[in-house]
């Protein structure tokens, strides 16, 4: 009888500490995760009463949670497609909110200046038809390196994962020959190579294997100082993958589509890195549940105003002015 | 059970526990005080019942859960599926065999491995060991059950597979090249890197299980066989062996299906790449990793509904080796007279 009633105590101490918090659910996309738990908490903090929980199942688990109505909104690494958007039962709306990218990196004993690659050269070492490093092609990319007599050992994501979606656009539009015999998504039927669980088994692998070359997040290189390659861009420039050269990416796309549905790989600008990508909030409108809809509304103006410039310290790439001031529009518009 | 007694509770009889006899035992005090039993030990059979079928409705749920789910695919490729080596998420054709092939190739591996290593160690710990030393090892072998698969995993990455890649590959290769089975290019990682650490992770659940059943062959029948003439090894042969041969095999199905399910050490070694190689050397894939790798992702309805025929795949193979596993146990023992060998 004694243990019973402190235990209502109890639950009832509990329940009342918890408050009357207004609780939001989102889902999806790993990669942009620790820029979103650092803005929700924040805005938590700032907002007293808010809570709003990100559970980072991936993108596809995104997509299907928040068109069938599950969370309040959603997130994804790549936009959805026309019939994905055609079969959800809600309106989505597309908010890109950061950018990430995508650098090769490689192990070459002996070799110690920074390797650069041209779009196709890059393309058709994922196809197999450059085997070797000593390919006069890659020698031609790279002048006065001495190029070891190496097999090229290509290394590739597991996981379907949006770094693959990114990696996979850019090759699709640099080279007719993936784009036909691969394709884009988040895990392709890779002609080559080794495929390891996430950035860490990429990077692990490649720095195992003499002449091995991968692909890894901007962010998960810079954060773990991993030397990483050159890439020719449209504009015919020698780029490194850094924070700026994304954000120009983002800036010379010449017409932003107005769901912003749009890939911004191999952009045009002269300093655009070009294996680039937003990645994007999936918004329900109108919101299923209209209090969390405000909330929603008024974080995604927070995340314009304070958020995007918390974006550097954690390396991700904000959004350049022109993309954000239409973003201002769009969220605007949300009911 | 707290309910009304159905019966009125027998008084108890004093003459029977009188002063001067010793005082009922507590066993024999609780039957003479709880009153009637009948609904108590019907409720107790009911609940054991329940528990009993509930494993058929487990097993049926589950089996129906992803036939449901993989509808799409099921009616797209038909038998086709289990086939086809095909795995293309950007156009849509799916196939199991590879991942199939990988499962089963690199359990076996595991298998041929462990199962030498783990009776041996099983005779050595109950039949040689010196005191001092049997409680240490059995400890340790158990100790190896509990580590985290992500923490064999790592390992595997940072130490057996470079080890694979320096020292053994290139001796395999050498010695061994010619029938096919170690053929390069050698990665390190790969069919062979898988069956290692499933072999070392499997060695635990089969040895300290054989080790209970040869533990329980009654002393008698060592002392028999020795008193016969027999040296140690025959009589650990012919006496212990012989009579735990069915809890070995036991101890062997339980260890060959962890490795058929063990996904996370499996994806960090196995290379994922959907192809079947007779080397064992070569890159592989095996089902359950494909599963933990691609699902989350994986936003396209037929996309989804190949992953879920995967783990149906899964549920079928693993269903098929335990039913072989049982014929053969079966075939073994059936009316085997004591033999030699």
């Amino acid at each position: 009888m004694n243990k019973s009633k402190l235990l209502a105590v109890a639950l009832f101490v509990c329940a009342a500490s918890a408050g009357f918090s207004q609780k939001i659910n989102g889902a999806g996309a790993t990669f942009p995760y620790p820029i979103y738990s650092k803005w929700f908490s924040e805005y938590s903090a700032q907002h007293s009463g808010v809570e709003i929980n990100y559970q980072a199942i991936g993108s596809g688990g995104g997509i299907r949670q928040v068109t069938s109505g599950t969370v309040d909104f959603g997130a994804s690494d790549g936009p959805m497609t026309d019939e994905q958007l055609k079969a959800s039962k809600v309106k989505i709306i597309h908010i890109p909110t950061v950018l990430g990218a995508v650098v090769p990196i490689y192990n070459l004993p002996g070799v110690s200046t920074e390797l650069k690659f041209s779009p196709d050269v890059l393309a058709d070492i994922y196809l197999g038809k450059i085997g070797n490093w000593s390919d006069a092609r890659i020698a031609k990319d790279n002048p006065g390196v001495k190029l070891p007599n190496t097999d090229i050992v290509v290394v590739h994501r597991s996981d379907g994962s949006g770094t693959t979606y990114i990696f996979t656009d850019y090759l699709s539009k640099v080279s007719n020959d993936w784009k036909n015999s691969v394709g884009r998504n988040s895990a392709v039927p890779w002609p080559k190579g080794i495929g390891g669980k996430g950035n860490e088994a990429v990077a692990g692998m490649v720095r195992q294997m003499p002449g091995g070359i991968g692909y890894v997040e901007l962010i998960y290189a810079l954060q773990n100082k991993i030397a990483f390659g050159y890439i020719k861009n449209a504009a015919g420039n020698w780029v490194k993958g850094s924070v700026d050269g994304v954000t120009e990416a983002a800036a010379s796309v010449k017409q932003m589509p107005a769901d912003y549905r749009v890939s911004i790989t191999n952009a045009p600008g002269a300093n655009a890195y070009p294996i680039s990508s937003f990645t994007w909030l999936l918004i329900p409108t109108p919101a299923p549940n209209s209090a969390n809809g405000k909330v929603i509304k008024d974080f995604l103006g927070w995340m314009l105003d304070h958020g995007q410039s918390e974006t550097a310290a954690l390396y991700y790439a904000p959004l350049p002015k022109s993309v954000s001031d239409k973003v201002r529009g769009t969220i605007n518009q949300l009911q | 059970m707290t309910g009304p007694p159905i019966v009125p509770p027998p008084s108890p009889e004093p003459s029977r526990a009188g002063a001067e006899t010793a005082a009922p035992s507590e066993v024999r005090k609780f039957l003479l005080e709880r009153g009637s039993s009948a609904l108590s030990d019907r409720a107790f059979r009911w609940v054991m019942l329940i528990s009993a079928l509930s494993i058929f409705a487990i097993v049926a749920l589950i089996a129906w859960e992803l036939v449901a789910r993989s509808q799409l695919t099921i009616s797209k490729f038909g038998l086709q599926f289990f086939f086809k080596s095909a795995w293309d998420p950007v156009s849509g054709d799916f196939g199991a065999l590879p991942f199939i092939y990988g499962t089963l190739a690199s359990s076996l591996v595991a298998l041929v491995i462990a199962v030498p290593l783990a009776i041996g160690l099983a005779i050595f710990l109950t039949e040689m060991c010196p005191k001092f030393l049997r409680g240490p090892l059995a400890f340790l072998t158990e100790l190896l059950a509990a580590i985290p698969s992500v923490v064999y995993g790592l390992w595997a990455v940072f130490v057996l597979v470079p080890l694979l890649r320096e020292h053994v590959n290139p001796l395999l290769m050498k010695t061994l090249g010619w029938t096919g089975f170690f053929a390069g290019p050698n990665y390190g990682i790969g069919i062979l890197a898988a069956g290692v650490i499933l072999a070392i992770m499997i060695l635990p659940i089969i040895s300290s299980l054989t080790r209970e059943v040869m533990t329980a062959v009654p002393h008698m029948q060592r002392e028999a066989v020795l008193a016969l003439g027999a040296t140690r090894w025959e009589m650990i042969r012919m006496g212990v062996l012989r009579n735990a041969r069915i809890g070995i095999v036991g101890s062997i199905i339980l260890g060959l299906g962890r490795a058929l399910g063990e996904t996370m050490a499996v994806t960090m070694v196995i290379g994922n790449r959907p192809e079947i190689v007779k080397s064992l050397l070569g890159l592989g894939y095996s089902m359950a990793s494909v599963i933990a790798n691609e699902f989350s992702e994986a936003s396209d309805d037929l996309y989804l509904s190949a992953l879920i025929e995967i783990g149906l795949a899964l549920f079928i193979v693993t269903i098929i080796v335990n039913a072989i596993a049982r014929l053969l146990v079966w075939a073994v023992t059936r009316g085997a007279p004591p033999r030699v060998a």
